[in-house]
């Protein structure tokens, strides 16, 4: 529907990826190929935002894609690694429901999200399908969250959902650098503090399915 | 860039310019301060001057309005919430002098985690200090995300399993949240950067509201339902309230009473300046509905909650959540009339929830405990304590002539004017809450319970005062605007409910 060139493709191609890479994130069940495709998510995303910056010639967007490369598809991962083999994790996790209910689940997501972009469609059709695939990868990723119990594969969800958030800003021109820092700053804060209470929880439980956890509510039931 | 020439204003004189600086520089400074002080007693003092510091900046900024650049800016509005934040960020400081210090006493917290409570408890005030007078809706989402760290940070600090749980659920639920709300701010520069101008001025609020009747309707209205969602998390709102109870049973008391005092108003504080935009912009789907629902349906859930709750510190959680939906709802209904008790809800809440909290964090060192079923005869053993904490929970529900009275008698107005229906819902809700915070009033301080003196030793003036002063203050506070709302704070009220539409 759009002008058959090159560059359109490419982007298409590097945000489809993305959401490919989520639903593969959505059947997955053994932790270390969760983060291994949570690097390779990450990836697509600086490629994305590389692309764009090669398009507009925008160097803010380089930077943005070279701070998505280094702190989403390499620290964070290997950060992750370290945590469950340090912590030595059982390394599968059990899904809430099965991966058929989730895939269809997903592929209803994705067309919701092509639907409520459309109307936005007048302004710039690059736009639309940008915002469009971002919000595809957004509600995969808050999926692949309620499908799991496993604290590490939540985060790994939440991680997902974050880059899609990031993918929505290839499609902005002039969007402030800084925003793009303080967000990579706070993300990697965030994870520290994750890994501390992660380590804690895990020696205290010896588990982390998050269901485990429930007795301690102070309620009556 | 503007910061430093807010910065060279200052130099030249300004007194605003500075006073709008230090509600920021005061706390980020005395974090860092904080960090090399040992002694728990200096820490507490200097704590205490810090967040005095702010406060002092503050009511300068009441009379003395600087002018605001690209991030930071001061109007009506959050003039009077960084009044609130600094207020009680100073007497929530002095109870925590005593508080804290008690907790060490009996070994529960090391000095570390005492120093480590002091640098967060800054941290968090000048994350939300930010966050209130941010013109930058990106700076605005950069304080609330800094406030959740820090406060999962002082959820998780005695590392008891419940606490981690709470910690952890707070963690990935806002994390969901803040990430959603970044998605949201993200589209709205998206609507702002197609029209006007790229760059720093597409995300000053100021800006993005001078040129609101130009921004894509369809494009902001998925923005605001993000933005919603995501601040809501945050403000507590039903259904995205569960880490709200568990985080605020869980951590050290004078964090649930800034948690409950302050950073679910401050989150609110931020869907209320994106409710404005979406109202400047034509053709866009009308916010009121949606905050209806959610504020409505908050109060309703909260209500019937509270009757399940064991734990002292969860049923005053729940009752934050009722009294956000209750604001919400204000907001939702709009009109000058909501809006003021909108308004006026939001001030009165946050002073009798951390008053309430003041107290109960004293009957939990007392008892040792925070199950309501080990919690009895307060008012025999405590009568001073006891009296302080039946006036507060009178106050929150809604008995005249204290000012959440007040607040929710010009609401429940304002709903019958609207929808009688609604009025009708809210009506039921407040009373559902009323009959279930009376129930435990009740058991908790007016039976029979073994007499225990169980008294909190503190032979320092300081610590003693930081026991009742804190408490007193509010509830006086609050008891005044109930009795007498001074003309010119009328008048305020109404020009903010008013530009607030």
């Amino acid at each position: 529907m759009l002008g058959q060139s090159f560059p359109f493709d490419m982007a298409h191609m590097l945000a489809g990826g993305m959401v490919t890479v989520s639903f593969m994130l959505l059947f997955q069940d053994r932790l270390i190929a969760l983060i291994w495709f949570l690097a390779l998510h990450a990836l697509a995303l600086a490629l994305a935002l590389a692309w764009q910056a090669h398009r507009q010639a925008a160097d803010d967007l380089y930077v943005a894609a070279a701070l998505a490369l280094v702190v989403k598809a390499i620290l964070i991962p290997m950060g992750l690694r370290w945590l469950v083999r340090h912590l030595q994790i059982e390394r599968t996790v059990e899904a809430v429901v099965g991966v058929g209910m989730a895939m269809l689940f997903g592929i209803g997501l994705v067309a919701l999200s092509v639907m409520v972009m459309l109307p936005a469609a007048t302004h710039s059709p690059l736009m639309w399908e940008d915002l469009s695939f971002a919000l595809a990868v957004v509600m995969l990723g808050l999926l692949i969250m309620i499908t799991r119990r496993n604290a590490m594969a939540q985060i790994i969800g939440l991680l997902s959902v974050d880059n899609g958030v990031t993918l929505a800003v290839v499609g902005i021109r002039g969007m402030p650098l800084v925003i793009d820092l303080g967000v990579a700053c706070l993300l990697v804060a965030a994870m520290v503090v994750f890994a501390i209470y992660f380590k804690h929880i895990h020696q205290r439980f010896d588990s982390v399915d998050v269901h485990v956890l429930d007795r301690f509510r102070g309620e009556e039931s | 860039m503007s910061a430093l020439q807010t910065l060279t204003d200052a130099a030249a004189g300004n007194v605003g310019a500075i006073a709008l600086l230090v509600p920021l520089l005061a706390p980020l400074i005395a974090a860092g301060v904080m960090a090399l002080i040992p002694c728990h007693r200096v820490a507490a003092t200097l704590n205490l001057l810090f967040s005095l510091l702010a406060f002092g900046a503050a009511l300068v900024l009441l009379n003395d309005r600087p002018p605001g650049d690209m991030l930071l800016h001061l109007d009506d509005l959050n003039a009077a919430l960084i009044t609130l934040n600094t207020f009680v960020a100073f007497t929530s400081g002095l109870f925590s002098a005593g508080y804290i210090e008690h907790e060490r006493q009996i070994g529960r917290i090391d000095p570390l985690t005492g120093r480590l409570h002091h640098v967060m408890y800054q941290a968090l005030m000048f994350a939300l200090n930010l966050a209130v007078l941010a013109n930058n809706i990106a700076l605005m989402w950069f304080g609330i995300e800094l406030a959740t760290l820090t406060a999962v940070m002082m959820v998780g600090i005695y590392r008891t399993p419940a606490a981690l749980e709470a910690a952890l659920k707070y963690f990935i639920l806002g994390g969901v949240g803040v990430t959603l709300a970044l998605f949201g701010t993200i589209l709205i520069y998206f609507a702002a950067a197609t029209d006007a101008k790229g760059g720093m001025e597409a995300m000053a609020w100021t800006a993005l509201l001078i040129h609101a009747d130009h921004f894509d309707p369809t494009l902001l209205n998925v923005a605001f339902i993000f933005l919603l969602l995501g601040y809501g998390t945050k403000a507590g709102l039903v259904p995205m309230h569960a880490w709200l109870p568990d985080a605020h049973a869980e951590g050290p008391t004078p964090i649930t009473a800034v948690l409950s005092g302050l950073l679910i108003n401050v989150s609110l504080y931020i869907i209320l300046r994106f409710k404005m935009i979406l109202t400047a912009t034509p053709h866009t789907l009308p916010p009121g509905p949606l905050m209806i629902s959610f504020g409505l349906v908050s109060v309703l859930f909260a209500a019937l909650m509270l009757y399940r709750q064991r734990d002292i510190k969860r049923l005053f959680a729940y009752s934050s959540i009722e009294h956000m939906g209750i604001a919400t709802l204000a907001f939702g209904i709009g009109g000058p009339l909501a809006t003021f008790a909108g308004l006026l809800h939001m001030l009165m809440h946050s002073l009798t929830k951390s008053a309430i909290f003041f107290a109960v964090g004293h009957i939990t060192q007392i008892k040792g405990t925070q199950q309501l079923a080990a919690i009895r005869g307060i008012g025999d053993s405590h009568p001073a304590l006891g009296w302080g904490l039946a006036f507060a929970v009178l106050a929150i529900a809604g008995m005249p002539p204290f000012g959440v009275f007040m607040s929710e008698f010009l609401l429940i107005n304002a709903a019958f004017a609207k929808t009688p229906a609604l009025a009708l819902l809210l009506i039921v809700g407040l009373l559902v809450a009323l009959g279930a915070l009376l129930l435990r009033l009740n058991e908790v301080v007016f039976s029979e319970g073994e007499r225990i003196p169980g008294e909190v030793h503190q032979n320092n003036g300081l610590l003693r005062a930081s026991r009742s002063l804190p408490l007193v203050t509010h509830l006086l506070l609050v008891l005044a605007a109930g009795l007498y709302l001074p003309g010119p704070l009328v008048a305020w009220f109404q020009h903010v409910a008013a530009r607030l539409g």
